[in-house]
């Protein structure tokens, strides 16, 4: 145990009664990522001189000048999140030494909130993949077993939580990017819903898909940091104007009546008996404190797949285009005219996931193409969306799990990269159906691997999402397992 | 063999909204390079757009004005092409619901009008600006420019002429700037146009071959690249040829279009909607609201002009061509009633000028007022018309009131009588054969007698008065 297993309430009291400084917090997180991240490679950027700087600063404030339980938490953010004056790379070549002139919304907000950036966290390059061998910073390691993948794309973010070197962090989701990770490295991840927190400043990989959530040990955590991400912002115009309840106070434990829908297609032959088994014993937790189990059908699950990374690419192949090396970021030496530096930049920026998504997208996009792809793929977005609203008519949330398996070992799956996309088949629809989603964790396989629970909430209910997520967590004590390093 | 010509133009006006359509940056032209630019519009890894409001209002009023059709629930999609002006390699454009669809624009020519339809009127974002090295080793880009405000207004292949294509465009910009949504000042790109051209035989149903013709920056310019993009495709047909469909460019120099680019190096654009963008709605009420806003356009007026101010048709259209003349013609009769004298100065004096000193009217000093003033001073006799004309150059060239002025100068014209009697009794004893040719038939020596008057007083004699007089002191002697 160190002081970042300390519950948020345990912390805040301490700080305010100045037992704890925050230069004692962030100093443990920076020993922590000293000690363990070299077998973990989860950071790409450590700004250590700048979070102690803060932590000093924080430390003069007076207890009343203290804003909220995030006061002077070590948080790490995802490098697809732009940071002003810190490097945000994207795990990428192309941006391996851009610096942007301007910080993110959700970063205005967790300053605003006190929290203290402690580093920049590896992940797929330009967070495109499930496993996190797609950085071009090197992969990470899943800190229950350095031989595995921790998942992705938020690799980092998901690993570094577990191995508690930040107290929680910052992460996108377009696919499963937070769902995926969390799940494999025994953490809370939450997407919210689609327009409920600002992308302004976030890279983006595919704009209709990408939302940004937060990492977390646990459930409350979860919660806090929301409180402080959610709500309208007039700089992206796809974000909602909601009111933002009080999801906090959501966390009553009481989830007696509720429906739990449980996807027949969620359940099948495709998912490893083992994972099934946590997911069933999760699900009779929740049946003794209330609630009905109903099984019920997603009967598109299946062609999301295909129409994710068709709408995800043609998103993706034009988001990236603006890395041409004429502005910032990589540009080729020695090219001969501007096509040649456009194909040298471009040839040696990107790795090959993201060049085979951005010729994926491209294709689809192409005229010819168009209708039997990217229209075809819209198509299906919209029946998945049905088979939501279907289901939602009758059920609170829906729950499964969040990957077919445990996590898998390194270079497992590299080959066949089909293999890899259906990673994102339990975790993908949900971003389709613009819907908030979390996994917790609910157990291990007999390898001691993490098993992730998903809960699917209907449109902008994040609040039932936690209070089903937190009353199972209260129930059960799998989030207080943490990895051996 | 007789062919026709069939032309449809593309013209692209920045619209005068004082920041960009996606960030808060300044439209303003003329600006250091670079130096009107954000993380937005500069297309920096994470950004995102949102709508200028005030972008759409003057797309809506363009359309409203150019009897559009109005898409109420339109959207914005992306353009994808890598050029470096382009910072995120995609322009946000409209691709299958343009704001405007289906309205028309009437011309004249040579007394004939006509109508010709518009396909479609959209909303977009203007690129950055390239400038080459003479040596081609290098390129500037500025991107001042990059995400200002566009209409892209497409036009029916109606027009038949390159005279009717020049009337047409006269004729958006007159309205575009009555509906002061652009300034179209070709000179500073505010105004762009290209050109679709073909020809066939007189007679036949079906389209020719058609050209794309760029790089015009005059509508006299776009005037002449038709005249000889016609000429050039009657000349390969009748030799045996094809028109091959391809992109020209416009030499301004040479005076001739040379091949650009052919159709298989077309570009794909990979059109999609653009996902950083919601939907655009546009309400029955925002229509209204924008509708209102619209002001007299130039058809109605001129016809005002002839009706009640029983201009000539000639004169109407000339003064309701442009805002500014109209509007100055109008402010100007507020200080002199009497339109026909306006207009006349109008036509004449200020047209003048400005042509021969190639200059707009916001760029003299002449005042509607000034000129309104002016001519009440000849109405009421103070001056003469020869010495207005000299007061009108100083009023055009360094402004001022005309009756301090005419006063400061001592240019009042003499009509007192007694006075004047005794310039004319001084000039008659010193031409007596003026006289005698006078009454030997010859009138013009009258005005050889006025002449000498007119010396003799500094040109400030009344005419007429002096007319009668000498007439009067003739027949005496």
């Amino acid at each position: 145990m160190t002081i970042l297993d300390l519950r948020l309430q345990e912390i805040h009291d301490q700080l305010q009664k100045k037992e704890l400084t925050v230069s004692q917090l962030i100093h443990a997180s920076l020993e922590r990522i000293k000690e363990v991240d070299d077998r973990l490679n989860a950071f790409l950027t450590v700004d250590a001189e700048r979070a102690l700087q803060r932590a000093e600063e924080l430390d003069r404030h007076a207890a009343e000048k203290q804003k909220g339980l995030l006061f002077g938490l070590p948080v790490g953010i995802k490098d697809n999140i732009s940071t002003k004056n810190v490097k945000t790379t994207c795990a990428s070549r192309m941006l391996a030494n851009y610096v942007p002139i301007f910080d993110a919304t959700v970063i205005k907000k967790l300053f605003e909130a006190q929290a203290v950036m402690i580093g920049k966290m590896n992940m797929d390059e330009f967070a495109m993949g499930s496993s996190n061998e797609n950085s071009a910073f090197g992969i990470v390691h899943n800190p229950w077993d350095a031989e595995r993948v921790p998942g992705g794309s938020s690799g980092g973010p998901a690993a570094a939580v577990a191995a508690r070197e930040v107290y929680f962090a910052l992460a996108s989701d377009t696919g499963g990017s937070i769902r995926i990770p969390a799940a494999y490295c025994g953490v809370v991840g939450l997407k919210p819903s689609y327009g409920l927190v600002s992308r302004f400043g976030l890279v983006a990989y595919a704009s209709s898909l990408d939302q940004i959530g937060p990492i977390t040990k646990n459930v409350e955590d979860a919660a806090y940091l929301l409180q402080v991400l959610a709500g309208y912002d007039p700089q992206d115009s796809t974000s909602v104007q909601t009111d933002i309840p009080d999801y906090v106070s959501a966390l009553d434990g009481n989830i007696d009546g509720m429906t739990i829908g449980v996807p027949k297609e969620y359940m099948g032959d495709g998912i490893s008996p083992e994972v099934k088994e946590r997911v069933n014993e999760a699900l009779q937790v929740l049946e003794k404190l209330g609630a009905n189990i109903k099984e019920v059908s997603l009967p598109h699950t299946e062609s999301s797949i295909a129409a994710y990374y068709i709408i995800s690419s043609s998103e993706a192949s034009s988001n990236l285009a603006r890395f041409d090396g004429i502005r910032y970021g990589t540009r080729a030496e020695e090219a001969d005219n501007l096509m040649d530096l456009y194909k040298k930049t471009r040839s040696q920026g990107f790795g090959p996931e993201v060049k085979r998504r951005i010729m994926l997208g491209t294709h689809s996009l192409s005229s010819g193409y168009y209708d039997a792809y990217y229209l075809k793929a819209q198509k299906a977005r919209t029946l998945v969306k049905q088979d939501f609203d279907n289901i939602f008519a009758e059920c609170d949330v829906v729950i499964g799990p969040t990957t077919t398996s445990t996590a898998f070992k390194i270079g497992e799956k590299t080959e066949d990269v089909t293999d890899m996309y259906q990673e994102d088949i339990l975790t993908c629809p949900v971003n389709l159906a613009g819907l908030p989603a979390m996994s917790v964790p609910c157990g291990f396989d007999s390898q001691g691997l993490p098993v992730g629970m998903q809960i699917i909430g209907k449109a902008f209910d994040e609040s039932t999402l936690l209070k089903v997520a937190h009353a199972f967590e209260q129930n059960t004590e799998h989030h207080q397992a943490r990895p051996n390093l | 063999m007789n062919f026709e010509t069939v032309v449809g133009l593309e013209v692209h006006a920045e619209l005068s909204t004082e920041t960009k359509i996606f960030c808060s940056c300044s439209t303003a032209f003329g600006a250091p390079p670079n130096t009107h630019t954000c993380p937005i519009c500069l297309g920096h890894p994470g950004v995102l757009p949102v709508l200028n409001k005030k972008a759409l209002e003057y797309a809506v009023k363009a359309a409203l004005a150019l009897n559009c059709d109005i898409t109420t629930e339109s959207k914005f999609d992306r353009k994808n092409y890598f050029y470096p002006d382009l910072p995120k390699a995609y322009q946000t454009s409209q691709y299958d619901k343009p704001i405007g669809r289906n309205g028309w624009l009437d011309i004249e020519v040579d007394g004939k009008k006509k109508r010709i339809g518009i396909t479609r009127l959209h909303l977009e974002e203007d690129a950055g600006k390239l400038t080459h090295a003479a040596n081609g080793d290098y390129s500037l880009v500025d991107f001042n420019r990059v995400g200002t405000p566009l209409i892209e207004i497409v036009s029916e292949p109606d027009i038949r002429s390159p005279e009717e294509g020049y009337a047409y465009l006269e004729k958006l910009k007159a309205v575009l700037q009555y509906t002061e949504v652009s300034d179209c000042k070709m000179e500073e790109g505010s105004l762009r146009c290209d050109a679709n051209i073909s020809i066939r035989p007189v007679g036949q149903e079906a389209f020719g071959t058609r050209t794309e013709l760029k790089n015009m920056n005059s509508f006299r310019g776009v005037q002449k690249a038709l005249e000889y993009e016609a000429a050039r495709q009657e000349k390969v047909l009748l030799s045996g040829g094809k028109v091959v469909q391809e992109t020209r460019r416009w030499d301004e120099e040479k005076e001739v279009t040379v091949s650009m680019r052919g159709k298989e190096e077309a570009h794909d654009y990979r059109y999609f909607p653009e996902p950083d963008l919601v939907p655009v709605h546009i309400s029955e009420q925002m229509l209204e609201d924008i509708r209102r806003t619209i002001p007299e356009l130039p058809d109605a007026r001129k016809e005002r002009y002839t009706q009640s101010y029983g201009l000539s048709d000639y004169d109407a259209g000339v003064l309701t061509a442009s805002k500014q003349l109209a509007d100055f013609f109008e402010a100007a009769i507020q200080h002199v009633n009497d339109p026909k004298q306006v207009a006349n100065w109008m036509m004449g004096e200020v047209l003048g000028y400005l042509n021969a000193k190639q200059k707009e009217l916001d760029e003299v000093a002449l005042t509607p007022e000034s000129l309104g003033k002016l001519i009440q001073l000849i109405e009421k006799g103070t001056i003469s018309g020869k010495i207005a004309k000299t007061v009108f150059q100083e009023l055009i060239e360094s402004g001022g009131d005309p009756e301090q002025i005419v006063k400061a100068k001592g240019l009042v014209q003499i009509s007192d009588e007694g006075e004047l009697a005794k310039i004319v009794t001084e000039v008659l004893d010193n031409n007596q054969k003026s006289i005698d040719d006078y009454k030997a038939g010859k009138d013009r020596a009258i005005g050889f007698l006025v002449g000498q008057v007119m010396k003799a007083t500094k040109g400030k004699a009344n005419p007429q008065v002096v007319n009668r007089l000498l007439k009067e002191e003739i027949d005496k002697r």
